[in-house]
């Protein structure tokens, strides 16, 4: 694969919408190809194998079962609690990625299949304000994760994110410590969680739910990171080495379990999910879990009793599980 | 309490440190001539405090930022000095290395033991790069957590003081998974056992300043500003221009009071009259004031109530509109 050759100065973040038109440059190699032909290869290049970047709806398209996407949260919808003005009003950003995008906020949110098995899913769109995560993004995403642990069905999270969004301030870096809450919350449940990390998913996205996954896999590629590459540059003033940053690297260094080509995706999210079947996983989750619940989270499951047996000692032993 | 010297005078600030010289100057003069100047300097010192009262009820949230940063500003360690009887600093994240840009240890603090952990900057040059301006690599985040999950088995409420200007963007801080060890951190915050306060000392930039911040309560001391990026940051992503970041302060409602509005922080501690910088002493015996209230209250609450109670403070968290 030829990620490493990237030309210098392609940015991802400077990659923009895929071109209107008959004819398609390809970003990596420059191939030109006919459309309806990139669009049947789900915009991954027949060439080079670059993964184009591409809206919520064909991930959706992609990832799940034909059909099978059911939506929900979508009466949730954005504010502007800081009044925010640079350049721009929020407001007026907000509209402009609204009319653009035909999205309220950067997720769309729903209950889906995966080759029949049901899964509630979070899928986000780079294209609304960079993919940035503010309250709805958060709000949104916290109620998909309550709503698997309701159902107790494995949630997907795809993330295409730039980070936390600026325009909300305080309260976007909020969204973080919210999701991963709700997300301690899931695990604590044995309810399986897979992330997958699309180009790019950076800054406060990575730094919470995208990097929390039970599995976390990324598309071929991706850009995925805390920090910006422009910032790291002017900290350390020295040039950022080949491949920096992307899913191969990312692999390499050990905080991802895979990478996964789009075409691959949705069967191998259904092999993962029918070995992490949430009954079983949690029968041997029980065996273990007198010490692992008494950690004094909410669980509300009725079933289990573990209030009656997490005595003091068993309360100590907690913490030192690593869940994932 | 009169300060003598300073690192740093920030512009506002001069009009009182010329009038505090002015008091030390009479001061040293009655004292060596034994000439009666105590109502004169009554008088200057009266003028000092409305002064000080003018001039800090008209600052701005870049002001703010800039007293958050002050060079003379108390850092962690100069609290922990002031409000335990006992600490005991301990090293290392247990898998790559020790990270001295946070601090972390198990103290005392009048009749409870605790956790402490801390954002810690360098006072010159030599101490900066040490401590890497306050600025943790995953390692810190990591022993961090570590220590917290010690103070969750012998059961010690955790304190942490957050004081950064980011965590480190380096490349081996990427290569460490900056991401994914603040990421942790969050999720294992959210439902340790144990009370967790949590208090913004100066700095509070972004997520990493959030990777020692879900807690029970958090609380701020009153000259600290707390944000999803720097002003600089915001300003040159924004306006791209990073001296508007004056403006961009403005804009991103990250001082205490703001923040107590939109239900980011708990509390607000009051710093003595200029700021903390001006008395440690009286800023570390507000902040002791405050943790040991918010100590007493958090402890009476059984481990499985604390836990929801801090999930559902965090299920709150943010504006939207619903229809």
């Amino acid at each position: 694969m030829d990620w490493f050759k990237r030309k210098k100065g392609i940015s991802s973040s400077e990659k923009k919408v895929i071109p209107d038109g008959l004819w398609v440059k390809c970003d990596n190699c420059g191939e030109i190809i006919y459309r309806p032909e990139l669009q049947k290869r789900m915009f991954v290049c027949g060439k080079c194998d670059f993964h184009f970047r591409v809206s919520c709806k064909e991930y959706i398209q992609y990832y799940f079962d034909p059909d099978s996407f059911k939506e929900f949260g979508k009466s949730i919808k954005p504010s502007d609690p800081l009044k925010f003005k640079d350049s721009k009003k929020y407001t007026d950003r907000l509209k402009a990625a609204q009319k653009a995008t035909g999205l309220n906020d950067a997720v769309i949110t729903g209950e889906a299949t995966i080759e029949g098995q049901p899964v509630v899913a979070a899928v986000m769109d780079f294209f609304f304000i960079g993919g940035s995560m503010g309250s709805v993004v958060g709000e949104k995403i916290s109620r998909a994760i309550e709503r698997a642990r309701q159902k107790q069905i494995p949630l997907i999270i795809v993330s295409a994110s730039g980070g936390a969004r600026m325009m909300e301030g305080a309260l976007s870096l909020m969204q973080l410590a919210k999701t991963s809450a709700k997300l301690a919350q899931l695990s604590d449940e044995g309810i399986p969680y897979i992330s997958i990390l699309t180009d790019p998913t950076t800054g406060g996205t990575t730094a919470s739910f995208a990097m929390l996954g039970d599995i976390n896999i990324a598309e071929p590629g991706a850009l995925i990171g805390f920090a910006g590459q422009r910032v790291i540059k002017q900290t350390i003033g020295q040039d950022l080495p080949e491949g920096f940053q992307r899913a191969e690297f990312v692999l390499e260094h050990g905080f991802l379990d895979m990478i996964v080509s789009r075409q691959e995706m949705r069967s191998t999210l259904s092999r993962i999910l029918k070995l992490l079947q949430p009954s079983e996983n949690k029968k041997t989750k029980k065996k273990t879990s007198t010490q692992s619940q008494s950690r004094g989270e909410s669980n509300e499951k009725p079933i289990v009793k573990k209030e009656t047996n997490s005595t003091s000692t068993e309360n100590k032993k907690l913490p030192h599980e690593s869940k994932t | 309490m009169i300060k003598k010297t300073f690192r740093q005078i920030l512009d506002f600030e001069k009009p009182v440190v010329e009038l505090q010289k002015k008091i030390i100057e009479m001061e040293e003069y009655a004292r060596e001539t034994g000439v009666d100047l105590s109502d004169d300097i009554n008088r200057l010192k009266k003028k000092v405090d409305s002064l000080r009262k003018e001039i800090y009820s008209k600052l701005t949230p870049w002001d703010r930022v800039r007293l958050a940063r002050h060079a003379d500003r108390p850092y962690t360690l100069d609290y922990i000095e002031r409000i335990t009887s006992e600490f005991i600093e301990l090293h290392g994240d247990r898998y790559f290395a020790d990270d001295p840009a946070m601090v972390t240890g198990i103290g005392q603090i009048e009749e409870h033991r605790v956790v402490i952990i801390g954002q810690q900057k360098g006072r010159d040059v030599k101490e900066n790069l040490h401590r890497n301006f306050g600025m943790s690599n995953p390692e810190g985040y990591r022993k961090a957590l570590r220590v917290m999950k010690l103070g969750a088995k012998f059961n010690l409420p955790i304190l942490t003081f957050i004081d950064t200007p980011g965590a480190y963007p380096g490349i081996g801080a990427e290569e460490r998974g900056q991401a994914e060890a603040i990421a942790r951190n969050l999720f294992e915050m959210s439902h340790l056992p144990v009370p967790i306060i949590v208090t913004i000392i100066g700095e509070g930039a972004s997520g990493g300043a959030l990777g020692i911040g879900v807690g029970d309560v958090v609380l701020m001391l009153e000259n600290c500003w707390y944000s999803v990026i720097s002003p600089e940051g915001c300003a040159a992503i924004l306006w791209k221009d990073n001296s508007k970041a004056p403006v961009a302060a403005e804009a991103m409602k990250l001082t205490a009071p703001d923040l107590l509005k939109l239900k980011v922080i708990d509390k607000i501690i009051p710093e003595p009259p200029g700021g903390a910088h001006w008395d440690y002493d009286a800023a570390a015996q507000n902040l002791k004031k405050a943790l040991l209230k918010e100590l007493n209250q958090l402890c009476k609450i059984p481990p499985q109530e604390l836990v929801e109670k801090r999930i559902e403070k965090y299920s709150q968290m943010g504006v939207w509109k619903e229809k």
